[in-house]
C-alpha cells in the first residue's frame, strides 16, 4: 500500500479498478531484484565448483556476469517500452533461468575429465549452450516487446497463429518416428543427430492467442445460451462443436505423440480459458470429465488392445508402482525418487549430489537433479518461484481492462503453472510421468525461447495494466487499437 | 472475468501446494527409505569413496583396496585369487557381498559404532580415514596346503573341502573348498562383467560358489564311528572289550546285509572296540549300535555338536559365516520305535546321517584335547583400526561344550592313533609327531562313487594339541579315503611347521 501513500505520482487513476495500480513504473525494484538474483547465481555456481573443484576459480563469476549483462539489456528494453510492467516477472524468471544455466554447468563439470574441469570454458558443454540459448530467446522477448507496444494487436494475427499452432502441433504427430520420436514421445522435428525443436512449444502460445480471440468472440453465446441440468448450466450441443475439436486433437496428441503431459497442458489451457471467458462451472466439469474420461477410457484400450495406448497404459503403471521395474520400465522415476529422497531436506549442496545416477537430468529431471542437492527447502524455493510467476501474470489478467488481455495473460499464467504441476508432479510421482520441460530450468532452446516470449507477453500485459489512461503514453494507437469485438469488458470502464 | 481469474489463481495455489505436500513425503517421510535403498547408486558412490580396510592373515593382506580414481574410487582386489575365496567372500558392487566381507562389512567400511570416532574427526579435518583392518586366523602355510594338496589331489576328484582348528582355542587354521573361484571379477566396478562372471560361476555344475568347508552336509560313513565308539565307551564298554563283528550283519528286520571294506577286515566273531576302530570294522559298529539304541547314539552326536543350527564362525560372539547342522537323520520307525537296520546303517555313519566338514574337524578336536571339550571356532582374531595400532577387539577363545570327559577323550584319542599308527590312515602320519585320525567312506547313491573322509588331529611330544582336521573328497572312489588321509597330513604338517600361526 506504498503505492496509495505517494499523492500525485499519476493524475489519472482517481477512479481505481480493483487491481489496478496506480501508475508508477517500478523499474528500479526490478533492476535491485534483478542484481540479487544475479549474486544468487553466482554464489550457487561458486559452490559448485567449491564443491566439486576443492576451489573455486577466478573465472566463476562469468557465466553469472553473461547472463546479468543479457538480463539488463532486457531490462533497459522493459525500462524504455513497458514502463509499467510487473517489476518481480523479470527477476523471478532470470533467477530460474541462471540456476538452469548454473545447473547444467554443474552437469558438464561432472562429465568432465578431472584435469578438463577447471578450464571448462564459459560456453562449453550444455550449459554454455543453454546460456546461448538464454541470449536468443531474450532477445527473442526484447523483440517481442519492440515489435507489440500493444498486446491487443496481436489479436489481428489470431487465425494465422491459431493455423500456425495447429500446424505446429501436427507436425510430429505426421512426421515418421526417426523424425520425430525421442525416448517414446514424438513431440519434436529433428534435423539430423544434433539439432532439434519441439513445436508444441511454440504451439502452445499460438493457440493460446487463438483461444483467447475466438472466445472473445463467442464469450456471450457460450455463456448465455444454456440448458439447465441438475442445478449446472450447461451449453447448447451446437456450441460444444470448438471444444470438443480442442478435445479431440488433445487426445490425438496423447495417442500419435504419445505425450499425455502435452495433451493434459492443451486441454488445461483451454478449458481455463473457456471458463475464465464465460465464467461457468460447467465448461470447467465437462473439460474434466472429457479429460480425465478420455485418459481412463486411453488406459483401458492401452491395456485391452495395446497399438496406440500401449505407451500410455505402460507409463500409468510405472505411475501406479515405479518399483515393479526398477531396472528397465521404472528406472528413470524410480532413480528420480531415490534422487530426491537422498537429497533430503537439506539437500547434498550444489555439486555434492550424483546427478550423473539420473537419466535425462537436463531434461525431464532437473527438478530431481536439483532436488538431491538443494533439499526439499531449496525446491520449495523454487516453487515459490514459480508460483510468484504464475500470480503475478493472473494479477496482471486481473488488472488489465480489455478481454482479450485477460484470457491471454491469464491463459499463460495458468498454463506455465499447470507446465509445472505436470513436470513436476510427474519426477514425484504425484501424476504418471510426462515428457514435459521444466520452465526456464530444462536444458533447450525451444522451451526456453517459447517461455521467455511468453513472459513477454505477460510483461506487455502487466504493463498494459498498470499504465496510466490519460496521458502521454497512453495504449500505442498507432499499432492499430483495440479490435472493435473487445467491447464489454466489464473492467474497462475508463476510455481513452 | 476476474472471480474465475482468481478461481485459476486459488486452482494453481491448490496444485503447487499438492507439489509440495507431495516432495514434504517424498524429501523428509519417505528420504531414509529412498536414500539406503538398493537401486539407490548413491549409497555405493559413497561407500567406495572411503578405503576399505584390508583383512590379511599371517601379515599378508588377503583382500585390500586399491585407488582408481574412478567414480567408484576404490576397487576392491584379492591378491590371493582363489585360494581365500570361501573365507573372504567378495564385495561386489552390486550384489550382496559374502564371507567375511560380509561379516565384517561394517568395521572393513569404516562405518560401524567402534569406528565413530574416525567418522567424527573426518567431519571437521576433511580427510576420508579408511575403514578398519581385519586379521584372520588363518595360517598361510596351513591355508597353501590345503588348497594346493586339494587342488592337485591324486585322483583328480573335483569337489571336496578341508579344514582345520586349532583345537584349543577354536582358531580355524585353514579353510578351503574345492573347486574355488576367482573373486577379483566378482568386485569389477563393470557391474556387466560382475554379473557375467558371477553368473558363470552360478551355472558351474560343480557349484564353486558353495562353501563345502561349513555350508554342506555329506554322510560321514565310518568317521561316525568315533560318536559310536564314544557313546559306547560312556556305556561300558571298554577299548579292550570284545564286541560282535563278522563278516557281515543282518539287521533282525531287514534283508540287506551290512558287509566290511573288504574280507580281511575283521572275519572274526570277536573284535576289540580298538581293533573295529583301527580296521574300521563295519559289522562290529553296526552290531554295537544296535545294542546302544537310537537314543544313546543320537545323544552323543548331539553332544558333539550334531543338530545345532545356529553356529556361525567369524567374530566370536557375534555373527560369522554361517554353518549348516550335522543331522544323524531317523534311526527309528516313524511311531518311535526301534528300527534296526536303519540303526546299524546310521551307525556306520549312512543312512540318513549327514555331517559337515567343520563337524567332523570338531569332533577329531574335543578327542584332541585332554579334557574332551570343543572350543568355539571362530576365523576373525583382531580388528585393528585404520591406524593398525587401536585394537577394538581381540579373540578369546570360548568354550563351545565338553562332548566327552577326559577319560574318553583319553580312550578314543588311544583308537584314533592306532588308526593312523596302524589302521587305514596311515597317509597321515607326520615323523616325530602323534597324528591320530578316522577315515571315512560313504556310499552316496548306488551308482555313483564313494565320498573319502578324513577326521584326524596332531599332537605334539607333550601331547598338547595342534591340530585337528577335517578332508572330505566328494564323489571320490576307491582310495578316497586315503588320499584324503594324506591331504590331512599334509594340512597338519604345515600347521606344525608354522608355529607363528598359533
Amino acid at each position: 500500500m506504498t503505492a496509495a501513500a505517494t499523492p500525485a505520482a499519476s493524475p489519472a487513476t482517481t477512479g481505481e479498478q480493483p487491481g489496478v495500480r496506480l501508475a508508477r513504473s517500478r523499474r528500479n525494484a526490478e533492476l535491485s531484484l534483478l542484481l540479487l538474483a544475479m549474486v544468487l547465481v553466482a554464489a550457487y555456481g561458486a559452490t559448485v565448483e567449491a564443491t566439486m573443484l576443492d576451489t573455486v576459480t577466478p573465472d566463476f563469476w562469468i557465466p553469472a556476469a553473461a547472463l546479468s549483462a543479457v538480463f539488463l539489456g532486457l531490462h533497459l528494453v522493459i525500462r524504455f517500452l513497458a514502463p509499467f510492467a510487473d517489476p518481480a516477472l523479470l527477476p523471478a524468471v532470470a533467477l530460474l533461468n541462471g540456476l538452469g544455466v548454473g545447473f547444467l554447468r554443474r552437469l558438464d563439470l561432472d562429465e568432465a575429465t578431472p584435469a578438463a574441469r577447471e578450464g571448462l570454458a564459459v560456453f562449453a558443454g550444455t550449459g554454455g549452450r543453454q546460456l546461448a540459448w538464454t541470449l536468443v530467446s531474450v532477445i527473442l522477448a526484447a523483440g517481442l516487446l519492440v515489435l507489440m507496444r500493444d498486446h491487443r494487436s496481436v489479436s489481428r494475427y489470431a487465425y494465422t497463429l491459431g493455423l500456425a499452432g495447429i500446424v505446429l502441433v501436427m507436425i510430429p504427430a505426421v512426421l515418421p518416428g526417426r523424425f520425430s520420436e525421442i525416448n517414446g514421445a514424438k513431440l519434436w522435428i529433428k534435423f539430423g543427430d544434433t539439432f532439434s525443436i519441439q513445436p508444441g512449444e511454440f504451439a502452445k502460445l499460438a493457440l493460446l492467442v487463438f483461444f483467447a480471440y475466438y472466445l472473445v468472440r463467442k464469450r456471450e453465446v457460450l455463456s448465455l445460451a444454456s440448458r439447465r441440468f441438475l442445478g449446472i448450466d450447461f451449453p447448447r450441443g451446437r456450441d460444444l462443436g470448438p471444444v470438443v475439436v480442442v478435445w479431440l486433437i488433445s487426445l490425438l496428441v496423447l495417442v500419435f505423440e504419445k505425450d499425455l503431459g502435452t495433451s493434459l497442458l492443451y486441454f488445461g489451457m483451454f478449458v481455463v480459458t473457456l471458463y475464465i471467458a464465460t465464467e461457468r462451472v460447467s465448461w470447467l466439469i465437462i473439460g474434466l470429465v472429457l479429460f480425465f474420461g478420455g485418459a481412463y477410457l486411453a488406459y483401458v484400450l492401452g491395456d485391452l488392445v495395446g497399438g496406440p495406448f500401449a505407451n500410455f497404459y505402460l507409463r500409468a503403471e510405472i505411475w501406479l508402482d515405479p518399483f515393479a521395474d526398477p531396472h528397465n520400465d521404472g528406472y528413470q522415476l524410480v532413480q528420480g525418487l531415490l534422487a530426491l529422497g537422498t537429497g533430503g531436506l537439506f539437500g547434498a549442496g550444489p555439486g555434492g549430489g550424483q546427478p550423473g545416477l539420473l537419466p535425462e537430468v537436463q531434461n525431464d529431471f532437473i527438478f530431481a537433479g536439483l532436488g538431491e542437492e538443494i533439499g526439499l527447502f531449496g525446491l520449495s524455493a523454487l516453487l515459490v518461484i514459480y508460483l510468484l510467476i504464475v500470480e503475478r501474470g493472473l494479477r496482471a489478467a486481473l488488472a488489465v481492462r480489455d478481454s482479450f488481455g485477460k484470457l491471454v495473460a491469464g491463459g499463460l499464467a495458468f498454463t506455465l503453472g499447470l507446465q509445472v504441476f505436470v513436470i513436476v508432479g510427474g519426477i514425484s510421482k504425484l501424476i504418471p510421468l510426462t515428457g514435459q520441460t521444466t520452465p526456464f530450468l530444462s536444458a533447450g532452446g525451444s522451451s526456453l525461447m517459447a517461455n521467455w516470449l511468453l513472459i513477454a507477453v505477460l510483461l506487455r500485459v502487466s504493463d498494459g495494466a498498470h499504465r496510466p489512461v490519460t496521458g502521454g503514453g497512453g495504449p500505442a494507437r498507432g499499432s492499430g487499437g483495440p479490435p472493435e469485438q473487445l467491447h464489454g469488458a466489464p473492467t474497462e470502464v475508463i476510455r481513452p | 472475468m476476474n472471480a474465475p481469474l482468481r478461481r485459476a489463481g486459488i486452482v494453481v495455489m491448490v496444485l503447487f501446494g499438492l507439489l509440495f505436500a507431495n516432495l514434504n513425503w517424498i524429501q523428509a517421510y519417505k528420504a531414509d527409505e529412498y536414500r539406503n535403498s538398493d537401486y539407490n547408486g548413491r549409497v555405493q558412490v559413497a561407500e567406495y569413496e572411503r578405503k576399505r580396510g584390508n583383512i590379511e592373515a599371517g601379515g599378508t593382506a588377503l583382500a585390500t583396496s586399491k585407488d582408481t580414481g574412478g567414480k567408484l574410487k576404490f576397487l576392491r582386489t584379492y591378491p590371493g585369487g582363489a585360494e581365500y575365496a570361501h573365507v573372504l567372500g567378495y564385495k561386489p558392487v552390486n550384489l550382496a557381498e559374502t564371507g567375511i566381507e560380509r561379516v565384517e562389512d561394517e568395521f572393513l567400511a569404516g562405518t560401524s559404532d567402534q569406528l565413530i570416532g574416525d567418522r567424527i574427526k573426518d567431519l571437521f579435518t576433511g580427510d576420508q580415514t579408511g575403514g578398519g583392518n581385519v586379521l584372520l586366523s588363518l595360517s598361510k602355510k596351513a591355508q597353501d596346503a590345503a588348497y594346493n594338496q586339494l587342488r592337485n589331489n591324486t585322483l583328480g576328484i573335483k569337489r571336496g573341502a578341508a579344514i582345520a582348528i586349532d583345537p584349543r582355542t577354536g582358531a580355524v587354521q585353514a579353510l578351503v573348498s574345492m573347486p574355488s573361484f576367482d573373486p577379483n571379477p566378482l568386485a569389477s566396478h563393470d557391474s556387466a562383467k560382475a554379473t557375467a562372471a558371477y553368473n558363470e560361476l552360478e551355472q558351474d555344475e560343480n557349484g564353486p560358489l558353495k562353501n563345502r568347508a561349513l555350508g554342506e552336509v555329506l554322510p560321514p560313513g565310518s568317521t561316525f564311528k568315533i560318536v559310536v565308539a564314544a557313546a559306547a565307551l560312556e556305556n561300558g564298554v571298554g577299548k579292550e572289550t570284545k564286541i560282535p563283528a563278522g563278516p557281515s550283519y543282518t539287521a533282525p528286520t531287514s534283508g540287506t546285509p551290512i558287509r566290511n571294506a573288504a574280507a580281511s577286515i575283521c572275519p572274526e566273531d570277536q573284535v576289540t572296540l580298538m581293533e573295529a576302530v583301527t580296521e574300521s570294522c563295519n559289522t562290529g559298529f553296526a552290531q554295537l549300535g544296535v545294542r546302544l539304541g537310537a537314543d544313546v547314539i543320537k545323544e552323543k552326536a548331539r553332544q558333539f555338536g550334531f543338530e545345532q543350527e545356529d553356529l556361525t564362525v567369524g567374530q566370536l560372539g557375534e555373527s560369522g559365516l554361517p554353518v549348516a547342522a550335522s543331522r544323524t537323520g531317523d534311526m527309528q520307525n516313524p511311531d518311535g520305535g526301534t528300527d534296526p537296520a536303519a540303526l546299524a546303517q546310521s551307525s556306520i555313519g549312512q543312512n540318513n546321517v549327514r555331517m559337515t566338514p567343520l563337524q567332523g574337524a570338531m569332533i577329531a578336536a574335543a578327542v584332541a584335547n585332554k579334557d574332551g571339550k570343543q572350543m568355539r571356532p571362530y576365523l576373525v582374531r583382531q580388528l585393528l583400526g585404520p591406524d593398525r595400532t587401536t585394537s577394538y577387539y581381540t579373540a578369546e577363545p570360548r568354550e563351545l561344550r565338553q562332548p566327552i570327559s577326559g577319560q574318553v577323550a583319553g580312550d578314543l584319542r588311544d583308537m584314533m592313533v592306532s588308526v593312523v599308527e596302524n589302521g587305514t590312515g596311515t597317509k597321515a602320519r607326520i615323523n616325530g609327531y602323534t597324528v591320530g585320525g578316522k577315515t571315512g567312506t560313504a556310499q552316496s547313491a548306488p551308482d555313483r562313487p564313494d565320498h573319502g573322509w578324513f577326521i584326524g588331529f596332531v599332537l605334539d611330544k607333550n601331547g598338547t594339541p595342534i591340530s585337528a582336521v577335517c578332508v572330505e573328497l566328494e564323489q571320490a572312489g576307491p582310495g578316497g579315503s586315503a588320499e584324503a588321509a594324506r591331504i590331512a597330513g599334509k594340512i597338519m604338517q604345515a600347521v606344525v611347521s608354522d608355529p607363528g600361526s598359533r
